[in-house]
């Protein structure tokens, strides 16, 4: 009972704030009702169980997707008012597209029906409750997937050395800091002590 | 649930992909701390490793059977021995093309070998895939490792173009891929390829569900893709002349075998019994690319465009093996891909190895006027290749051809077989052309086109020739060993 009633309020919180997101007039309240999404979809999935993926959501989306997309926000001047002009154009476009995706997920939901011994028993369920989420995930990881999770730590390298290989220019003239160097100085040849007499002057 | 010896006895059989990709890992860590000629010691390397994991591969060879890792994320079995050896190949090649085309240029940067052998490593796990999971990765990290390689030279606007286009369009077909693999696995509860064909096969005494074959379609979507078959063949000429041309000529070669091979593994392994279904998409795809490849070379002055409609017309030859399907269709299919595979090889060497004072490569067709004066060493071997390209015998290329349409007449399709010949004969023009310009051809005044002896051609170049030439003694062993893949895979 209260947990039908923690999911209403829950998924009303989401779908109200994701439709702020994107009627928004300030882009940066738009990114503030998108945290306030992932959050309330972090609170399902704990509803469902899957405390792992809900800390995760947490942790990724709103700490560091949806901050950095603050970030962009602020820190570029993006025209976002001379970007919302044409889009009436594309209302009845984005209408029929639209329209269209939902009557393939109804179509597709009312012909849903399994092929013959396909084992039914992999529907989102927890099994294993005596474990939880984390040491479960962490056990089918590091043995059953552990090539697809070796692989997509290949996949995110590969991403690394494009963004370095395509981005980082040595341009001549800049003044990098060189911490051995610094460290290395020593005082003689930084500093010169002059003996000067009375009046003199350097 | 798998417990810890099996995991190390799997990573020890699965020992030329992890060596693959710890030497990978090796080379990029001694390139980064290199200062000088990094691209030519990593260039060495990175052969070494491939020839290495080569060796390897082969070894696993020698025990006969099929044998499935990590659960049944990979299988190893003759067919991937038989993809591999070509994989490789088109992958030590493009290194040398490589060193050619940028070891002393000021975008020749080291990351172009670490990037090649991370990418062969995708497509060998492409080629190994057992499962809808291993698939994915395996063709997620070869193709954003080739995304990065079209977009190598960052100063050209073109090759910033085409990096960026190959991407966007990448992306989307591999949204296509996930949203099929989502639906197969949606309406058979499982992403294993053995899996997936029993629960076909038990569907076959009635109907088919719908979402089955709307997933397959989807799948074939993606790979037909990869394999820059019409009509998802138009990134295919602009990344092609925007790219390097050794990046060029590495996305002629490897990914397409790799990618062929994906492809019989979801057809043959995982729904073969829907052969029946997926043959009419085949069929389509297959005929389209023959026609587009032969008629839309015909107008190009770009030689790497044409190159690319080139390499769409084989697309669909070789795609008739799987149409025809059974173990001969498949046979002439890996019989194809390989004489492709050194033709292409062969060609670019050729290409590569013509350029003029400021160490560019010729791009346009009239810039190889008047080549058979300044090279002829080079000009018959380009007009060997081409020739064979074009499919007359006595070269390599005709005996890839014949084998295809014997297996089509195999099959009672001669509608189809008509079709493919006149399509041969009309793409034969532009090879043929290029022959013209070559040896009849004035070259224009400030034309300074000139060929050095180097490294490619003597590794690359004189070997492919070789082969092509040569082929009409020893057809035997390639169609042995073709057939001894295609047997393995069930």
């Amino acid at each position: 009972m209260i947990a039908e009633a923690v999911f209403y309020i829950f998924a009303c919180i989401l779908i109200f704030s994701s439709l702020l997101v994107i009627t928004a007039r300030n882009p940066v309240h738009s990114v503030l009702f998108l945290i306030l999404c992932f959050f309330n979809a972090a609170g399902l999935f704990v509803l469902l169980g899957a405390e792992f993926i809900g800390m995760i959501l947490a942790i990724v989306y709103v700490g560091a997707v949806a901050v950095l997309f603050l970030f962009v926000v602020m820190m570029l001047d993006v025209d976002f008012v001379g970007l919302r002009k044409g889009v009436m154009k594309y209302v009845p476009l984005g209408l029929v597209v639209g329209g269209l995706l939902l009557a393939e997920l109804g179509f597709l939901y009312f012909a849903w029906a399994p092929a013959e011994g396909a084992s039914l028993t992999l529907a989102a369920e927890p099994t294993g409750l005596e474990k939880s989420n984390t040491h479960a995930l962490g056990s089918m990881i590091y043995t059953q997937y552990i090539l697809p999770f070796q692989v997509s730590g290949l996949v995110l390298l590969v991403a690394m050395i494009g963004a370095i290989t395509l981005t980082l220019r040595h341009r001549p003239g800049v003044r990098r800091q060189n911490i051995s160097k610094q460290i290395k100085t020593q005082p003689q040849d930084a500093v010169e002590l002059v003996k000067v007499e009375t009046g003199a002057g350097v | 649930m798998m417990d810890m010896t099996t995991i190390i006895t799997d990573l020890y059989m699965a020992r030329a992909d992890v060596f693959l990709a710890c030497a990978a890992l090796i080379l990029l860590a001694v390139g980064v701390c290199l200062k000088t000629r990094a691209f030519h010691r990593i260039a060495i390397g990175g052969v070494t490793a491939l020839v290495l994991t080569l060796i390897m591969t082969l070894q696993q060879d020698n025990s006969g059977d099929s044998i499935t890792l990590f659960g049944d994320m990979l299988v190893y079995d003759r067919f991937g021995v038989f993809m591999k050896v070509l994989v490789s190949i088109g992958a030590i090649s493009a290194i040398f093309m490589g060193v050619r085309d940028l070891g002393d240029h000021v975008i020749g940067k080291f990351e172009y070998v670490i990037l090649i052998l991370l990418a062969t490593l995708g497509m060998n796990i492409m080629i190994s895939s057992n499962n809808m999971l291993s698939l994915y990765m395996g063709l997620e990290l070869q193709s954003l490792a080739l995304y990065i390689l079209a977009a190598f030279n960052r100063n050209s606007l073109t090759s910033s173009e085409a990096g960026l286009k190959y991407f966007i369009l990448g992306a989307l077909s591999s949204g296509m891929l996930l949203f099929g693999i989502s639906l197969i696995y949606g309406y058979t509860g499982t992403t294993s390829f053995p899996l997936i064909a029993d629960i076909v096969l038990i569907e076959q005494t009635d109907m088919v569900s719908m979402g089955m074959l709307v997933g397959l379609v989807f799948i074939l979507v993606g790979l037909a893709f990869k394999i820059s078959a019409v009509p998802f063949h138009m990134w295919t000429p602009d990344v092609y002349q925007g790219a390097p041309s050794s990046v060029t000529a590495f996305f002629a070669m490897a990914p397409k075998m790799a990618a062929m091979a994906l492809m019989a593994r979801v057809l043959f392994s995982a729904f073969g019994e829907l052969h029946s279904d997926w043959a009419q998409i085949i069929f389509a795809i297959s005929l389209a690319s023959m026609a587009l490849g032969a008629f839309a070379g015909l107008v190009q002055k770009n030689l790497y465009r044409l190159l690319a409609y080139s390499s769409i017309g084989h697309m669909g030859y070789a795609l008739l093996g799987y149409f025809v399907g059974g173990f001969t269709g498949v046979t002439a299919t890996l019989v194809y891909l390989s004489i492709y595979l050194v033709m292409t090889a062969g060609t670019f060497a050729m290409i590569l190895s013509v350029r003029n004072k400021d160490n560019v490569a010729a791009t346009n067709l009239n810039e190889f006027a008047g080549l058979s004066k300044k090279s002829p060493v080079v000009a018959y071997g380009l007009a060997i290749m081409l020739f064979s390209m074009a499919g007359i015998p006595p070269l390599a290329g005709f005996f890839g051809k014949l084998y295809i349409f014997k297996a089509v007449l195999d099959g009672g399709y001669y509608t189809l077989a008509v079709l493919g010949v006149c399509a041969s004969v009309v793409a034969s023009y532009y090879y043929l052309k290029l022959i013209k310009i070559m040896f009849f051809d004035q070259p224009s005044a400030h034309d300074d086109y000139v060929v050095a002896p180097s490294r490619l051609l003597r590794w690359v170049g004189v070997p492919s020739v070789l082969f092509v030439v040569t082929f009409i003694f020893y057809p035997d062993w390639l169609v042995y060993e073709a057939t001894q893949a295609a047997l393995s895979l069930r």
